[in-house]
């Protein structure tokens, strides 16, 4: 009924799209690989990169900074010259199947040599099987839940699982609010949620932390007000929440108004600017772990902060600083052998160590996952401040 | 006490959305499915009244009812007087409200876009009660007071005023009623004008009470709202408003007891528990339709 009317527009729009590719005859040649190596590394034809990010639908608002930080990315790569980045950012819409159709046309039609994204990890457990049987590497710059980088060896992430950043949340909560009992809250049909909430509930267990219930709710849900008067019946030192952004600015206005005052604890999806802009004072004493710290003095991320800032007159947030750093990635990738080509940036994304990005000095692990330290952020005055 | 006192405020907005239901099918015996659309359309609308506008909220709300009834009229103009004298004029006008409805959420989109918004956090005071231990905002009291008010008024609108008069002629016989000089087109389109601004305030209500509006927000609410209608007697106005409280309660008892994933599955039990007990509804007559 109603919510067929944007569907429908999409497939024209993907119609016009797909087209449009099939004139210009799609993909690109063999002049994929260069001379030279590293900053010398000259590559005659532009390196196609395609993105499949959210932005429209319930995670519009982290795609959107995700494009962001990959068109700055792409902008200075550009302009530092020897190689051209190519970038095609196409739409998912939040949904998966969508997200199955975004991936089919980047590495057949549009012949990308490397995939970033898909924003979600529901939509990346469904799409990425289609990169991993045509053999093109996936970068991953959002997705927290483990798993993602499991389903083939063209998989890569630069963004930290929720079970490498929420241990070191939780435990920073309890050294600075005294934890003993929380209830735990999370949407049960969202594989990012859901697996948050175990993660949390992993964590907890491992700090000695009593969980006095767990309540699940749906990743649709706008109305939190009879779970959290449940949640508030327990008297918990804090509420520990694993849901999408969607759900959190609702939920956390909601607590505060049936006067629950204690700290939110939350996973990744709760760190977005969104919530201090959206949910005003309610966000107060939010507390979340983050892979980016937005404070941090390291050369590259004062740069990327001016830079960000003067391009787009905004701050950017974790989203926009992993995009950023997943280009960046991919360009370390591609001088590594001074090629292009799908398996060369594969081979040069696994052999990445220690490399200096905004995110801080980054390792690519035999999981294909990224290592590099969290940070543990709180509100404070409307802004996110290192919790310490 | 919290628990029934959230009930009551959800069951509220959800007693508003079902009497606009309510309105057009027990007087026109015509079921408007673009009304859901005018919800979320209302949502958005008032938020724009908000941050745009700059106006307070107390302000917005009876803008959002104006603009509602302007759809209102649109809705009745475009999808069902031009097919009002087919003999399948209930079955068409069902159709072609879903089309309108398509296409309102299609604009909706193409002005807002397909993210959630929200009205600004300092729109309302964020001023707290303590009940009896239940904690309950101004706001809170505000949305249950309007709807309750408006449901009354309505109420006694229909029973008492010359117009109430000239809908339920119009809802017992429309020939008749044209013969005995009601003037039936207008009454039909100033029932649809005020059955969609009670829609469209309670979107812009449901908006703030959730602080989130999204395009889906009608077609959440949609099947509630019918099943309110069908529980409290199709085309009853007491009905609804008790149907809509009543479906509120039992979704938060649902989610205390049984979790948040059971909410829709008891509105609907309760939809055919009632429906065994009495087929006519609680307040439903002996007659099909009632005003």
């Amino acid at each position: 009924m109603a919510h067929r009317g944007p569907a429908l527009l999409a497939a024209t729009v993907l119609t016009v799209a797909l087209t449009a590719c099939a004139s210009e005859g799609g993909g690109s040649g063999g002049s994929l690989v260069g001379e030279g190596t590293g900053d010398d590394c000259t590559i005659a034809s532009p390196v196609p990169v395609g993105a499949a990010l959210s932005l429209t639908g319930a995670a519009a608002s982290y795609g959107e900074s995700q494009q962001k930080g990959l068109e700055l990315a792409a902008e200075q790569l550009n302009a530092k010259g020897g190689v051209e980045y190519e970038l095609t950012v196409e739409d998912d819409q939040t949904d998966p199947k969508q997200g199955i159709a975004v991936f089919e046309q980047l590495t057949a039609a549009d012949g990308a040599s490397v995939i970033i994204g898909p924003t979600l990890s529901t939509a990346a457990f469904q799409a990425q099987p289609i990169a991993q049987d045509e053999g093109v590497p996936v970068l991953a710059i959002s997705n927290t839940v483990d798993g993602i980088t499991a389903q083939g060896e063209y998989i890569f992430r630069d963004s930290l699982t929720e079970s490498q950043v929420i241990p070191q949340t939780v435990a920073a909560a309890k050294a600075e609010y005294g934890l003993e009992k929380v209830v735990v809250m999370h949407a049960n049909d969202d594989a990012l949620a859901e697996a948050g909430g175990e993660v949390f509930a992993g964590a907890l267990d491992a700090e000695g932390i009593e969980v006095a219930d767990t309540l699940t709710f749906s990743v649709a849900d706008t109305d939190f007000r009879a779970l959290l008067t449940e949640a508030k019946a327990a008297d918990p030192d804090a509420l520990v929440v694993s849901s999408l952004i969607e759900a959190a600015i609702p939920l956390v206005t909601q607590a505060r108004e049936l006067g629950i005052d204690v700290p939110i604890v939350g996973g990744n999806g709760f760190n977005n600017p969104k919530l201090m802009a959206d949910a005003g004072d309610a966000a107060e004493g939010v507390v979340v772990g983050a892979a980016w710290n937005s404070s941090s003095d390291n050369p590259e991320n004062t740069a990327f902060l001016a830079d960000f800032e003067e391009k787009y007159g905004a701050q950017p947030d974790q989203f926009a600083a992993q995009a950023y750093t997943g280009l960046m990635l991919v360009d370390a990738a591609v001088r590594a052998s001074c090629s292009g080509e799908r398996d060369a940036i594969k081979e040069g994304l696994g052999g990445i160590e220690g490399a200096a990005t905004v995110l801080g000095e980054l390792t690519i692990n035999d999981e294909r996952d990224a290592e590099h330290e969290a940070v543990v952020q709180v509100v404070e005055d409307g802004q996110f401040a290192v919790l310490d | 006490m919290q628990q029934l006192l959230n009930g009551i405020f959800i069951g509220s907005i959800y007693a508003l959305f079902a009497v606009g239901f309510a309105l057009v099918f027990g007087i026109l015996d015509r079921l408007n499915l673009a009304h859901p659309a005018v919800f979320a359309a209302s949502a958005f609308i008032g938020i724009e009244l908000v941050t745009v506008g700059g106006l307070p909220f107390w302000a917005a709300l009876p803008a959002v009812a104006v603009v509602g009834a302007l759809l209102g009229l649109i809705v009745e103009r475009v999808a069902f007087r031009p097919l009002k004298g087919r003999p399948d004029a209930h079955f068409a006008g069902l159709i072609s409200s879903i089309a309108v409805a398509g296409m309102l959420i299609a604009l909706l989109q193409w002005r807002y876009g397909a993210e959630t918004r929200r009205f600004p956090a300092d729109a309302f005071p964020a001023t707290r009660f303590d009940v009896l231990g239940a904690q309950v905002t101004l706001l809170q009291v505000v949305i249950v007071a309007v709807c309750l008010a408006l449901v009354v008024g309505l109420t006694w609108l229909v029973a008492r005023s010359r117009l109430g008069r000239g809908m339920r002629a119009v809802a017992e016989n429309p020939t008749a009623a044209r013969v005995l000089g009601v003037n039936v087109d207008r009454v039909t389109a100033t029932t649809f004008a005020i059955s969609a601004a009670l829609g469209a305030v309670a979107g812009a209500l449901f908006a703030m009470n959730v602080n989130s509006a999204q395009l889906t927000m009608g077609s959440a609410i949609e099947l509630k709202g019918l099943a309110i209608i069908v529980v409290g007697g199709m085309g009853s106005l007491p009905g609804a408003l008790v149907g809509g409280l009543l479906l509120g309660v039992a979704e938060v008892f649902a989610v205390q007891y049984l979790g948040s994933a059971w909410r829709d599955l008891i509105a609907f039990a309760l939809l055919f528990g009632i429906l065994l007990l009495r087929p006519q509804g609680l307040f439903g007559g002996r007659r099909a339709r009632q005003v």
